[in-house]
């Protein structure tokens, strides 16, 4: 009997058995290169880390060595400054933490060593235009001040908000101050020529990139408030 | 003898006479999205040669069992199933490059240039002309993407790869990198300087 190519059970069982080798094939590649991938996530997110106190891993060099040459403490914050015991800062999703009441969050928190300086890495996650935003502002010992920042996104639109993550908008956020005059506030993104409505320190947006700039304006206050018992502890220790 | 010159033919036809992209003006996307830098162009055409030449031979071996009125549905499984393949690999190997192309490699499955080869080309040839018939294509493919990637970095960074080529006197004597080149519209130009150039040399593609 020849087999009837066309008949429904035929391409039934033909589907059937294709879906089957192909998600077998797939859940195979997945499987077996999971560890490699993972590993590649690390060290870009370590890389992105050390980008917020201006530190690049040269060619060659392993993003992990460097990281381990600056980055001398990690702790997790609770929200009234206090540490946290058993937690590990850098595998907490800080992009879950966000969404979480202030109070609740676990803060993950990098203490790195730029040149004998001791320089507090906080961890930033938000929503632009299109998707996430992410990034790392790193304060000074003294809790006031910014000595860098970095931003990163998914998808936003190149060209306009997709600037965030470029160093020319990452370097206005470079000495201000986010404690002034004894009062925390977190910095505002604004348009470019406007000011904001408080006191605070600000930078200029990015000119068609209103909602990603807002977004990162947004992520900031989120993000930093958080810490505020902890950072005003340390500008008030250091006076 | 007559069947090794169509073998050649099947291979090099797609290079220049039969080009997917500048003859057929398949899988234009792509090339204007990932040609503003050499090394992620490279990359791009590579998965292609490598997802086409696959994807070829796969539908070519089963063509005799798929079912007719199922037939694109079972070669988008085989091209989506080797795209995934082909991200995975790059998000474990070449990290960096894949964060570049991002969704342009997953974009590869809609590529029409595969579609168009496996449905014109690998349902009704054996398996070895159709693997060729791959190769050719995605070379066609790929070199058209490095010519534009060649120079929009040229022209717009004055780099290559990465590495500085236009040397700093040139600057210095008031040279300046050309931003427009790095612009989605300059890729459409660039291959359609390619189509111009190729038109004249090859008077029986003129229409």
């Amino acid at each position: 009997m020849k087999l009837n190519r066309q008949s429904n059970v035929y391409t039934v069982v033909y589907i059937i058995i294709m879906v089957v080798v192909v998600g077998a094939a797939l859940a195979y590649t997945a499987m077996a290169l999971r560890g490699k991938q993972n590993e590649n996530a690390r060290a870009d997110k370590m890389k992105q880390i050390l980008a917020s106190i201006h530190v690049a891993p040269a060619q060659g060099e392993k993003p992990a060595e460097v990281f381990d040459r600056y980055i001398v403490g990690q702790k997790v914050l609770d929200a009234s400054g206090r540490e946290v015991e058993g937690e590990n800062a850098f595998d907490i999703d800080v992009a879950q933490q966000s969404k979480l009441p202030s109070d609740k969050r676990l803060l993950p928190l990098f203490v790195a060593d730029v040149d004998g300086a001791t320089k507090y890495i906080i961890p930033m996650s938000g929503t632009g235009l299109w998707g996430p935003i992410w990034g790392y502002i790193s304060i000074d010992a003294d809790g006031t001040t910014v000595y860098g920042a970095y931003f990163a996104h998914k998808g936003e639109t190149p060209g306009l908000g997709a600037e965030i993550e470029k160093p020319q908008f990452s370097d206005r956020f470079d000495g201000k101050h986010i404690i002034k005059d004894g009062v925390f506030q977190p910095i505002s993104v604004v348009k470019p020529g406007m000011r904001p409505t408080g006191n605070e320190d600000y930078v200029d947006g990015i000119s068609g990139g209103t909602i990603t700039s807002k977004g990162v304006s947004a992520m900031l206050d989120n993000c930093l408030v958080p810490y505020r018992a902890f950072l005003t502890s340390v500008s008030r220790e250091k006076k | 003898m007559s069947e090794k010159v169509s073998l050649r033919s099947v291979l090099f036809n797609p290079l220049s006479r039969n080009n997917p992209v500048v003859v057929q003006v398949l899988g234009i996307c792509s090339v204007l999205a990932v040609t503003v830098k050499l090394a992620p162009a490279l990359v791009m055409g590579l998965s292609v040669i490598v997802v086409l030449a696959f994807s070829n031979v796969i539908i070519s071996l089963i063509r005799n069992t798929i079912p007719t009125n199922i037939r694109i549905i079972v070669q988008l499984v085989v091209v989506a199933a080797l795209v995934i393949i082909v991200d995975q690999l790059l998000q474990a190997y070449m990290y960096d490059v894949s964060k570049q192309l991002s969704v342009f490699i997953s974009l590869i499955i809609t590529n029409c240039i595969l579609m168009g080869r496996l449905e014109a080309f690998a349902m009704s040839n054996k398996p070895w002309p159709s693997l060729l018939d791959g190769i050719g294509n995605g070379m066609g493919y790929a070199i058209i993407l490095v010519i534009v990637a060649f120079f929009r970095e040229l022209l717009g960074n004055g780099t290559l790869l990465g590495y500085q080529v236009v040397p700093q006197w040139c600057y210095d004597h008031g040279y300046v990198n050309n931003g427009l080149m790095i612009l989605p519209p300059m890729a459409l130009i660039v291959v359609a300087c390619i189509i111009w150039v190729q038109r004249s040399r090859n008077k029986e593609l003129q229409e």
